[in-house]
């Protein structure tokens, strides 16, 4: 909320040059409505607490753009923010079991205020929900875009290796938190927001760029 | 209420059909069911518990809901829903038809409105007002929305249903937008309507209550939104709270020129 200061200056402005040279009525502050609407209408269930509401910056920030792309100052900020809150694995490993990580893929589950347990153990990745990952799962999503043949079509043969780095640690940025790439995406932080651990990563990270994963037959 | 040996048969054979027939999309499978089931559409019985239950002496002050206003004079029943939500001036308040409803039993029969909205869905009184919402619905199949949209607070309502709808929170990031702001999306295999424009006849909030057989439950819009919620991993949104009004005012006026088919049956 850095920036409420620098909206209310914004506000009074407006209001100013309004009040100067035109009889209308200013417009509600639906902004304002609508945060009063969000505290008022919800409550606490289960593990699911009214906390959820609050916004940090990019949620905030995508949010009042009701579908509009943001300004690329806007969306600069938001991006280096999140990147800056990306952190490696602890031992320096990026990936882990691809069976493991085809079961978390399936698992949609987690975080609802009918789970019993906000713990990471309790938690799916639901990724099918919004991606083609393996060929064999014909029940997956299109919300986002098709991962078959990640590794593949990025060249990774070893993901050991040097020259597979890169794609190595963008990939683990991109499951750890969306938003240091793509200021609005759709895509949960899932390192972030505490939903998955390091191992779950990991076995995701494997899904997607072990040769050996079916997701780059 | 427990599914019929058919109606579980039926979805049996759905369920073996979709299977194999992957050239047919999910949306055809699903099509065809409800066309399998519009004859005997377990929702005409809530319907006609609906009926009688708006004819019925009941409360503290004995009385019936027909002299109920819902948007179009007391007693008018035909054409309400499609023009729901709208503002009350005896109330001061956008109403979706559910609320309204827990208004008149609160007028007109003396029974506790809060105490309605705070009682789990599908059980005491809520159970009743899923009833009479759908027989209410079940008056204006095939009719065309047409929320009405004169008065400030229905004006207002529309704007913040729609902040509403693109508010991003909670553990996931996600908001109504996340997955109901494009066409030709979907959820696994489960076609999304995009929300944010008309989504055609029968679709989206043109399709509800409805009857749901996965799970043998009659769900009104109240429900629909608030397991929406659920799942958007929010907290929980209170019956005929502020904020579901509003996605129901955004909504609803997107739709405007669709037709009903509520009360509709579903997976």
């Amino acid at each position: 909320m850095r920036n409420k200061p620098r909206l209310f200056v914004g506000a009074a402005a407006v209001a100013a040059l309004l009040a100067g040279c035109t009889a209308f009525a200013p417009a509600p502050d639906y902004d304002k409505l609508v945060a009063e609407m969000m505290k008022a209408s919800f409550r606490d269930e289960g593990i699911a607490r009214v906390d959820r509401l609050n916004q940090d910056a990019a949620n905030a920030e995508c949010s009042k753009a009701v579908g509009a792309p943001l300004s690329g100052e806007a969306t600069r900020a938001i991006e280096n923010a999140n990147a800056k809150a990306v952190k490696a694995p602890g031992d320096g490993v990026f990936l882990g079991d691809w069976k493991a990580g085809e079961q978390l893929a399936q698992d949609g589950r987690g975080m609802t205020w009918t789970d019993k347990s906000a713990a990471t153990s309790a938690n799916g990745g639901n990724c099918y929900n919004c991606h083609q990952i393996s060929k064999a799962e014909i029940s997956f999503g299109t919300i986002g875009p098709s991962l078959y043949n990640y590794g593949k079509i990025r060249g990774v043969t070893d993901p050991a290796s040097a020259a597979a780095r890169p794609v190595v640690e963008y990939t683990w940025g991109k499951l750890y938190n969306a938003k240091a790439f793509n200021a609005c995406s759709l895509m949960p932080r899932f390192g972030h927001a505490g939903l998955l651990d390091e191992k779950q990563l990991r076995d995701l990270m494997a899904l997607l760029l072990d040769p050996k994963s079916p997701v780059n037959q | 209420m427990r599914p019929s040996p058919l109606l579980t048969a039926i979805a049996l054979s759905l369920v073996a059909s979709v299977a194999p027939a992957q050239q047919k999309s999910a949306a055809e499978g699903i099509a065809e069911y409800r066309k399998m089931l519009e004859d005997g559409n377990p929702a005409e019985l809530f319907e006609a518990k609906g009926e009688a239950l708006w004819k019925q002496r009941r409360g503290p002050k004995n009385a019936t809901l027909e002299q109920c206003d819902l948007g179009k004079g007391p007693g008018v029943f035909k054409g309400a829903f499609v023009e729901l939500p709208r503002y009350f001036a005896d109330t001061q308040k956008v109403q979706d038809l559910e609320s309204r409803l827990v208004s008149c039993m609160e007028m007109l029969q003396g029974l506790d409105g809060a105490a309605i909205a705070k009682t789990a869905f599908g059980s005491g009184e809520q159970a009743n007002v899923t009833a009479l919402a759908t027989w209410i619905a079940s008056e204006s199949r095939g009719m065309r929305f047409n929320l009405p949209q004169a008065h400030a607070l229905e004006r207002r309502s529309y704007e913040i249903g729609k902040r509403a709808f693109f508010y991003r929170g909670g553990s996931h990031d996600f908001a109504c937008a996340s997955c109901h702001a494009e066409d030709g999306k979907r959820i696994r295999l489960q076609d999304l309507p995009n929300l944010t424009k008309n989504p055609g006849d029968g679709v989206g909030f043109a399709a509800w209550p409805a009857y749901r057989v996965s799970n043998g439950q009659m769900w009104g819009m109240q429900l629909r939104l608030n397991d929406c919620f659920r799942q958007q991993r929010f907290p929980y949104p209170g019956f005929g709270s502020e904020v579901t009004i509003a996605l129901a005012t955004y909504m609803g006026v997107n739709a405007k020129g669709a037709a009903s088919i509520a009360p509709s049956i579903k997976r």
